[in-house]
């Protein structure tokens, strides 16, 4: 069932692939080919990837329980935060808010949390940024 | 007499003490990141790639760092493998068969030894084969034209789904999404935007790095959270390493298997496709079915840790091949390397070993070295390398993801990429949970452009044509290669990967 939801999904990607496509303004200076006409063979390509996948699925995968899928998606809502905050709020503190969050999920204690977060953070700050010269995000504080 | 002249010139640039150094860190890393599992080569280098533009590399230099962190890599998968009875990476798979029998006979030293020895004789022999196919290669490929490389990136599609996945529809799938996301941005040849949306950041197009970082280390960290894996598999057990050296007669009695693996896994590496999995794979079913007349495959006998461990090095050789000489990649390492050369501005392919014989030169050169390196490292360190399996992935997986996120801010500095690369990275964990290979997709966001403008161009010189496309011999062949390489996995390709399935479990069961 997975399976064809999937390509249910592909063929509804390639429509709109498709559509956008058509909507793309040829310039007056094309060349034999133009801008549409490749998409449009991989949108087509696409589809018909999708209608065999749904034709003959694979077994069901292993999906996680609800409450694994909201860890995954509270991860990349973290992850989307750091990017957001990087540049406002500076690279030590944001990056080690977010190792903190990562390595708490993945079952640390109190203490291994705290020591992984700001040792990952503090790590990297001297590795790439003191020795290395990479410019990090500057936060108010200067790091 | 012409190649030892460039080889030549080619030590001459790799003998630099800045090259070494950079040859010896990344053997260093890469042994490391093999030997974790969740850090195999493709994912082990797509997190260094930021290093090598930080420090400011030029194209030589970042090559011979990260091809040696590839190298490494594939040498490291095998201690984890023999150790823990866990693949460091996909390759190092077979090598549990054999190589955790012997460790738990108490001859754990004697495998990570002689299976140290098979890496090096495959990634050596591999190197020559190397230096002797590509330049022929080269001579082909010169021939040709906008029509005939429409027809090569074709036949890299249509054989990469191959062995690499079960269901050659999803690797199709896979194939023309990358290809679609390569579409996004201001297109090349009229200067109109495509699929942008309005979205001013994504006029330049998704940066490759980008989608290669996102779908390999992120999408590892998500796998990790899933399944709240944190601890390291290797608490509580203390291995006995036992002797470190290989007596002379089982490095002799193991010397033909070794020779017959490098070659068949050079092969399956040059192949489009198949890869170092493959490699080893195959070669340790044909030695299987030619010298185990005992049964004692499967129990402990050193030529069947020998047999995969010198094919997946080869393997891991041979796919540079088509990467440098075609500027086509076969495997997923490769197309990482292959986003490298690009983001220098350098394109493989026939031009490169007229135009930069230094880059290809001296990254052979470096190879050899590097190996050399990566056999002192391997076994008398190797005691070293065991204890980094110790960290637990609670510790190892925070560091991955933000090493990610600083190497691309670092070469962008543009939150909004780090955005795009968490998409990806959940996008990657998505496609994976589906059994859809991450290779075609990356292959494709890089090959997307230039597929497209050789697709154009030869339609365009013939004046709209479309025929224009199959109409040279050597077209015609690479069409048919492309459709024979499509269609024989539909029929094989079930068969090999379920048996490749049942080794595998069949090895875990006990």
């Amino acid at each position: 069932m997975s399976d064809r939801i999937f390509g249910v999904v592909g063929l509804l990607l390639a429509a709109g692939y498709i559509w956008a496509a058509l909507l793309i303004e040829e310039s007056f200076l094309s060349d034999a080919v133009g801008p549409k006409t490749f998409p449009i063979i991989i949108a087509a390509i696409l589809a018909l990837a999708s209608i065999a996948i749904i034709l003959r699925p694979d077994a069901e995968p292993e999906w996680p329980t609800l409450g694994r899928l909201a860890e995954i998606a509270a991860a990349a809502v973290v992850m989307i935060l750091y990017a957001q905050l990087l540049p406002e709020i500076g690279f030590v503190i944001a990056t080690a808010l977010a190792a903190a969050y990562l390595t708490w999920r993945l079952g640390s204690g109190l203490v291994g949390t705290v020591l992984t977060g700001v040792g990952t953070s503090v790590g990297i700050y001297v590795v790439f940024h003191l020795v290395l010269g990479l410019s990090l995000a500057r936060g108010p504080l200067g790091f | 007499m012409d190649t030892l002249a460039s080889l030549g010139d080619g030590f001459a640039i790799a003998l630099t003490w800045q090259n070494l150094l950079l040859a010896l860190l990344g053997c260093f890393l890469g042994t490391i990141m093999g030997a974790l599992p969740g850090l195999g080569p493709s994912n082990g280098v797509a997190i260094l790639i930021p290093l090598a533009f930080t420090l400011g590399l030029d194209a030589t230099a970042a090559l011979i760092l990260l091809t040696s962190v590839y190298y490494g890599a594939m040498y490291g998968g095998r201690i984890s493998s023999i150790l823990l009875n866990i693949p460091g990476d996909e390759p190092a798979m077979m090598t549990c068969l054999d190589g955790y029998p012997m460790a738990q006979a108490g001859r754990a030293g004697e495998a990570l030894a002689l299976s140290g020895i098979a890496s090096f004789v495959g990634a050596f022999l591999a190197t020559w084969g190397l230096i002797l196919l590509a330049p022929q290669l080269v001579k082909i490929a010169l021939l040709f034209g906008p029509a005939e490389y429409f027809a090569l990136f074709a036949l890299a599609f249509a054989t990469l789904g191959g062995v690499s996945s079960t269901n050659q529809a999803k690797s199709a799938f896979a194939a023309m999404l990358g290809l679609g996301l390569a579409m996004i941005g201001v297109d090349s040849q009229t200067g109109v935007p495509r699929f942008t949306f309005g979205e001013v950041h994504l006029y330049d197009g998704l940066d490759f790095l980008v989608a290669i970082v996102g779908l390999f280390a992120l999408s590892e960290v998500f796998v990790f959270l899933e399944h709240r894996h944190g601890n390291a598999d290797a608490q509580g057990k203390k291995m006995v390493i036992g002797r470190l050296t290989p007596s002379w007669s089982l490095i002799r009695s193991c010397t033909p298997t070794m020779l017959r693996t490098s070659v068949l896994g050079f092969l399956a590496g040059v192949l489009p496709g198949a890869g170092a999995s493959l490699g080893s794979f195959i070669s340790y079913s044909l030695e299987k079915k030619l010298v185990d007349k005992d049964n004692t495959f499967g129990k402990g006998d050193p030529r069947g840790v020998a047999a995969p461990e010198a094919g997946n090095n080869a393997a891991a050789g041979g796919a540079l091949v088509p990467m440098l000489a075609l500027g086509v990649p076969g495997s997923g390492t490769t197309a990482v390397l292959l986003a490298v050369l690009l983001s220098l501005n350098i394109t493989p392919g026939p031009l490169l070993f007229s135009q930069n014989p230094d880059v290809v030169w001296g990254l052979i050169a470096a190879l050899f070295i590097a190996n050399f390196m990566l056999l002192a490292m391997n076994i008398p360190m190797v005691g070293l390398f065991t204890r980094v399996l110790l960290v637990p992935p609670r510790v190892l997986m925070p560091v991955v993801a933000m090493v990610s996120f600083v190497g691309i801010y670092g070469i962008s500095g543009s939150s909004f990429d780090l955005m795009v690369m968490v998409g990806f990275g959940v996008l990657g964990w998505l496609l994976r949970k589906f059994d859809v290979p991450l290779v075609p997709v990356i292959l494709g966001t890089l090959l997307g452009n230039a597929m497209e403008s050789n697709l154009r161009r030869a339609v365009t010189i013939s004046d709209g044509d479309w025929w224009t496309l199959v109409d040279s011999p050597l077209a015609l062949t690479l069409w048919a290669i492309a459709a024979v390489g499509f269609i024989l996995p539909l029929i094989f390709g079930r068969m090999v990967k379920s048996k490749m399935q049942r080794e595998d479990e069949s090895s875990l069961a006990d």
